[in-house]
């Protein structure tokens, strides 16, 4: 019987994550709740840039929408927050498939425009219904709601868990999509589009259920953070939050599943002890980046994958 | 000029609320004198500990309101010196620790959380933007982390936020806007056209000024809201109708300048009286090029820049210790021009957590609940060195400060106070209690 290496490692990893809170101090067990969900934000990200080929510089909207998808239900509709989480995956999720079938049109830099475009478009949205939204000053979900039954979703041990099954089970789809029929032509499309064509696929429908896939996963992401860290604003859909996937991908490693893991950490804990330094932390992260073109282009962990035998998915 | 001690608004709902809070705030009164003559001259000698009091300072060192930041990070570290010169909160020294924000609601909650689990601060204090308060409140209050913003929002008095949220040391946008507007009508005039930024704080001053000008028999006849993104201004400007007494302007940030110098040319020289709030040109020096249209005009201000016949030996005080000279401008260097209608609300901020303290016989974090419930009977804060601005009451219910507003007017390269707002033009019926929630 063969062994699924990918599939222990990726275990493996989840066990670990898990295992992080009992030997951790209560200020990084924080941190590293905040980082798996902005990891599951990039992993969903990564799907689309990293498998597929696609830039978006867009994906904050998606972000955005799963978090005042949760967040405005739960303000005006009283709904439960086990409600308002999957109402946030599915406002983000139909946003998704809505903008990915108009920016699919077109291709490489003008995607990249025409996701901006959109973003800046549902950013300027948010302030201007301000009425609702509260714009650029967002609002508070009340802590007594943010609960699952009797699961209080603000206290530290239970946000953290949350955190964990929510990456966690992202994790777990990302590897199942990348190694099926549809993932391999994902990788397809990447390499050669115009190959993938002639022998015989159609690209679109995959390019578009990777905009899906990945705004479904920006939207759990933005729904959790509303949910766990009690917060809504339109600042999230601000084009720093479209960058962050981007930054999370690149370090870890396009195209490798738990790329957006190792980026998402690098990265949170680089910023975090960068500005204890200076206030041009910014620079320290540019430097940072500037190392990985010239030393590591496909990031930390595609490049510990091209150094060993390439079996990480 | 003078000060208005009659309180203009007298709707039957504010003189209910002002009777309970005033006699509130009569029964805490000796209580909270009591608590400015605490002993302090002599350093750390009754200190139960000797360890230091960590306050965690949510400072905006970078992003949008860096400009702010800095002089919120001198008026802070000010304050400190003095307190600790002074012998310290219950005989321990207070260390700042700051740690810069960005300017963003997640990491300012980041911030927080770094506060109360790794730096293992008694106090979170000192954030600015709305936007960041209202991203680190949550937190905060999870937390159980005592956090004083210097916001000006009226998110706090609003009911948005949680126990362990104040804003005792400066006033709320609500208050400042409401008690601008008898002035404005009694002096200006009544028929007001308001040009804001289309978000959330140009709406605030919208729907707070609209309601309060109706109150003294004025209206608004425009509402013109410039788009965020906005760069050119003139295009809107045929939008001010031609019967406008007043034009009410608040756009702030770097487009303010293109703003000011489009509006000049279009008027040239004639036009409505201009009414605005110098939160758009903290931190600028009004005799910046571009900026002579404004000559005559009048602003806002939380506590006036330049010093005149209507400032405090208290303001003198604070103004020396902090390195600001008489024109509002650093003391090292004339064109680092100071945040001056924001920044006492730190130094004022950091003196009421030691009130606080001192009332609660402040311990240790153990102790935050006491600080909290000491903060909300703090009720008056007399005119001091310990809050140079002027006298406050603070709602113990609402989390929130009442104080005194200023308007000067532009003349001469100087902004000159001409009005002083009694703390009850700015006063509003409660919209919260925060008291009855668990600490």
């Amino acid at each position: 019987m063969r062994v699924d290496r990918a599939l222990i490692l990726h275990l493996a990893v989840i066990a670990l994550l898990f295992a992080m809170q009992y030997v951790m101090s209560p200020y990084h067990q924080g941190n590293l709740a905040r980082i798996m969900v902005l990891a599951t934000y990039a992993t969903g990200y990564n799907i689309l840039f990293g498998y597929t080929g696609l830039l978006s510089l867009g994906h904050a909207l998606f972000f955005a929408a799963g978090m005042y998808g949760a967040g405005m239900t739960m303000r005006y509709w009283d709904f439960p927050a086990i409600a308002a989480f999957p109402t946030g995956i599915i406002a983000a999720t139909a946003l998704a498939f809505l903008i990915g079938a108009l920016a699919l049109r077109t291709t490489g830099v003008a995607f990249m425009i025409v996701t901006l475009m959109f973003a800046q478009a549902g950013f300027l949205t948010l302030l201007y219904f301000n009425e609702y939204t509260r714009g650029d000053e967002g609002f508070v979900l009340p802590q007594a709601d943010r609960a699952i039954g009797m699961i209080d979703l603000s206290a530290d041990d239970t946000r953290f868990i949350a955190a964990w099954m929510i990456f966690s089970v992202g994790l777990l789809i990302a590897l199942a999509i990348v190694r099926s029929k549809a993932g391999r032509v994902l990788i397809a499309i990447r390499e050669n589009e115009e190959r993938t064509r002639m022998l015989g696929f159609n690209p679109f429908p995959y390019k578009l259920g990777a905009v899906v896939v990945s705004g479904a996963f920006a939207g759990a992401a933005g729904a959790a953070y509303a949910l766990l860290f009690g917060s809504v604003g339109a600042s999230f859909a601000s084009i720093q939050y479209s960058i962050e996937p981007l930054l999370f991908v690149l370090l870890g490693g396009a195209g490798v599943v738990l790329g957006p893991l190792v980026g998402s950490i690098l990265i949170f804990y680089l910023i975090d002890y960068a500005r204890e330094i200076t206030t041009a932390y910014l620079i320290v992260v540019g430097v940072a980046l500037v190392l990985l073109i010239l030393f590591a282009r496909k990031g930390v962990l595609g490049s510990i994958r091209r150094r060993t035998d390439g079996w990480l998915p | 000029m003078t000060d208005q001690a009659t309180p203009k608004v007298a709707e039957t709902p504010v003189d209910e609320n002002r009777r309970t809070l005033l006699k509130g705030a009569a029964a805490v009164g000796a209580f909270a004198a009591g608590t400015q003559m605490l002993p302090g001259m002599v350093p750390y000698i009754q200190a139960q500990s000797s360890e230091p009091i960590k306050v965690g300072f949510q400072v905006h060192k970078t992003g949008i309101g860096a400009a702010y930041g800095r002089w919120y990070d001198r008026t802070t570290r000010a304050a400190a010196k003095l307190i600790n010169d002074e012998g310290g909160i219950n005989g321990r020294e207070v260390e700042i620790v700051a740690e810069d924000d960005g300017t963003d609601p997640k990491r300012g909650a980041e911030v927080i959380e770094k506060f109360a689990t790794q730096h293992k601060t008694d106090v979170a204090f000192g954030t600015l933007f709305s936007h960041v308060v209202i991203g680190s409140s949550p937190r905060a209050g999870e937390l159980k982390m005592p956090y004083f913003v210097v916001s000006e929002g009226h998110h706090v008095a609003s009911g948005g936020l949680n126990r362990y949220t104040l804003q005792p040391g400066i006033t709320d946008v609500k208050s400042q806007v409401q008690s601008m507007a008898p002035w404005v009508a009694d002096n200006l005039g009544k028929k007001v056209t308001m040009i804001y930024p289309d978000f959330a704080f140009g709406h605030d001053h919208r729907d707070f000024f609209s309601e309060a000008i109706t109150k003294q028999g004025g209206e608004v006849v425009a509402k013109i809201a410039i788009p965020p993104t906005e760069k050119s201004f003139t295009k809107y400007f045929p939008q001010i109708p031609r019967d406008t007494d007043v034009l009410y302007h608040v756009m702030v940030g770097p487009a303010v300048l293109t703003f000011v110098k489009e509006l000049g040319e279009f008027f040239g020289g004639r036009g409505p009286e201009i009414f605005g709030f110098l939160d758009s040109l903290e931190a600028v020096d009004i005799n910046t090029p571009g900026l002579e249209f404004l000559n005559g005009s009048y602003f806002w201000e939380g506590n006036p820049r330049y010093t005149s016949d209507m400032s405090s030996e208290h303001d003198a005080f604070y103004r020396k210790a902090v390195g600001v000279d008489d024109t509002g401008a650093s003391i090292t260097d004339s064109k680092d021009i100071a945040t001056y209608s924001h920044m006492f609300g730190c130094w004022e901020t950091l003196h009421i957590i030691k009130a606080g303290m001192e009332a609660a016989d402040y311990s240790g974090p153990g102790d935050q609940a006491k600080l909290i419930e000491a903060v909300e009977n703090i009720g008056v804060m007399p005119h001091s060195r310990a809050h140079p601005q002027g006298d406050k009451l603070f709602n113990g219910r609402t989390h929130q400060s009442f104080g005194h507003q200023f308007i000067s007017k532009v003349e001469g390269g100087r902004l000159t106070p001409v009005h002083k707002t009694s703390i009850f033009d700015g006063y509003y019926p409660d919209e919260v209690d925060y008291t009855t929630q668990k600490l």
